[in-house]
């Protein structure tokens, strides 16, 4: 399977649970945005590496909704800490998705570390996360997922991009899109008074 | 009304009175021996989510994703860690315009006993002037606690990323 079967797979299930859902820097960003584009996207365009920190952050403030991030070999090799925080703080709403096609897809598909010995499941497994699963097929995946809100699931991937085009969306518009979504807190029970006179707050 | 000088406070006391009059309720920190009083009263807190981070660069993007949810996140750090987050506060903060703060435990500077922090002690205020990010400094007779209250509303005004940088002498009274 290639990236793009992932994250058709992994946009359903997003679209389906009304979760948010991050998507990380470059290709894979431009590939989510032409598959699905959706209010509940986060495309993130700089700062590689982070996309599961961002997904974390935002998981535990929001405890009442799903958070999926998909992310990459080459992101998480750069930001191998994080999997021990989230170890660390078992959020039951976050869902982190590797799609490791074991290469730098968006610089000319260099080799990453996966390719050799490392095992990235293996890893975040060793960093204390105890739901970590790994699929190599649409299939698969698609059968995890449906099982699944929180955890880590490793998705071995061959290296291969679509031809998505740029997101034309600017960095204001992606925040401003997704925090109408994101940072609307949960509705609470609201008292109507009596409409008596005039009241002044 | 704030209150007047938290004469009887300790630097972190009146740190950690700033951050619960700025609302501040989300914080990520990677420990420094001057924040050592400091970061326990934050775990502690009922109103504040924390987490120890591995590294301050993941702290940033934790706190981005915080902020997208509703939150008003900071970051406690020694300003070593500027230098491990720089590509972050630039290509996410800056770029999409994303709040903030970093109360910052300043070392290398006047008082430092650890040769190995003098570089970056000398270099943090220059990086932070380059990046254009605006940064308070304690000054005498003002209460600590006004000087947080002060950040966090550059911070949300501007929306960008605000140091708070703590020097040794500041530390000194605890």
């Amino acid at each position: 399977m290639k990236r793009i079967d992932a994250i058709n797979e992994i946009a359903a299930k997003a679209q389906e649970t009304d979760a948010l859902l991050i998507g990380n820097i470059g290709i894979p960003c431009k590939e989510l945005h032409h598959a699905c584009d959706m209010p509940n996207n986060f495309y993130m365009l700089g700062s590689m590496g982070l996309a599961s920190s961002i997904g974390l952050g935002l998981a535990l403030s929001r405890p009442d909704k799903k958070v999926i991030t998909i992310d990459g070999d080459g992101s998480i090799l750069m930001n191998m800490g994080t999997l021990a925080t989230i170890a660390s703080q078992e959020p039951q709403n976050y869902l982190l998705i590797i799609i490791d096609n074991r290469a730098y897809g968006s610089t000319g598909n260099q080799p990453t570390a996966t390719s050799k010995n490392t095992d990235l499941a293996a890893v975040a497994k060793g960093a204390g996360n105890k739901k970590v699963y790994v699929v190599d097929t649409s299939e698969s995946l698609k059968e995890t997922l449906k099982s699944m809100d929180n955890g880590i699931i490793v998705v071995k991937a061959e290296p291969g991009n679509t031809d998505a085009p740029v997101i034309t969306l600017t960095p204001q518009e992606i925040l401003r899109r997704f925090m109408d979504v994101s940072s609307q807190q949960p509705q609470e029970q609201t008292f109507h008074l009596p409409i008596e006179g005039h009241f002044r707050f | 009304m704030m209150s007047s000088l938290s004469a009887d406070l300790t630097p972190s006391q009146s740190i950690f009175k700033g951050i619960n009059y700025a609302g501040i309720d989300f914080i990520v920190s990677v420990p420094c021996a001057n924040l050592k009083e400091l970061i326990p009263k934050v775990d502690e807190s009922p109103d504040i989510i924390h987490l120890p981070v591995t590294r301050e660069e993941e702290g940033v993007g934790i706190c981005a994703g915080a902020y997208m949810g509703g939150k008003k996140p900071a970051m406690l750090m020694q300003n070593s860690g500027l230098g491990n987050s720089i590509n972050a506060l630039a290509s996410l903060n800056m770029l999409y315009g994303i709040p903030l703060l970093m109360i910052i435990s300043h070392r290398g500077v006047e008082g430092e006993s650890i040769v190995a922090q003098v570089p970056m002690g000398e270099l943090t205020s220059k990086l932070l002037d380059t990046m254009d990010i605006p940064y308070f400094l304690p000054q005498k007779g003002v209460d600590p606690a006004d000087l947080i209250v002060k950040a966090w509303s550059a911070v949300s005004n501007q929306k960008k990323p605000v140091a708070v940088l703590l020097p040794i002498p500041f530390w000194r009274k605890q």
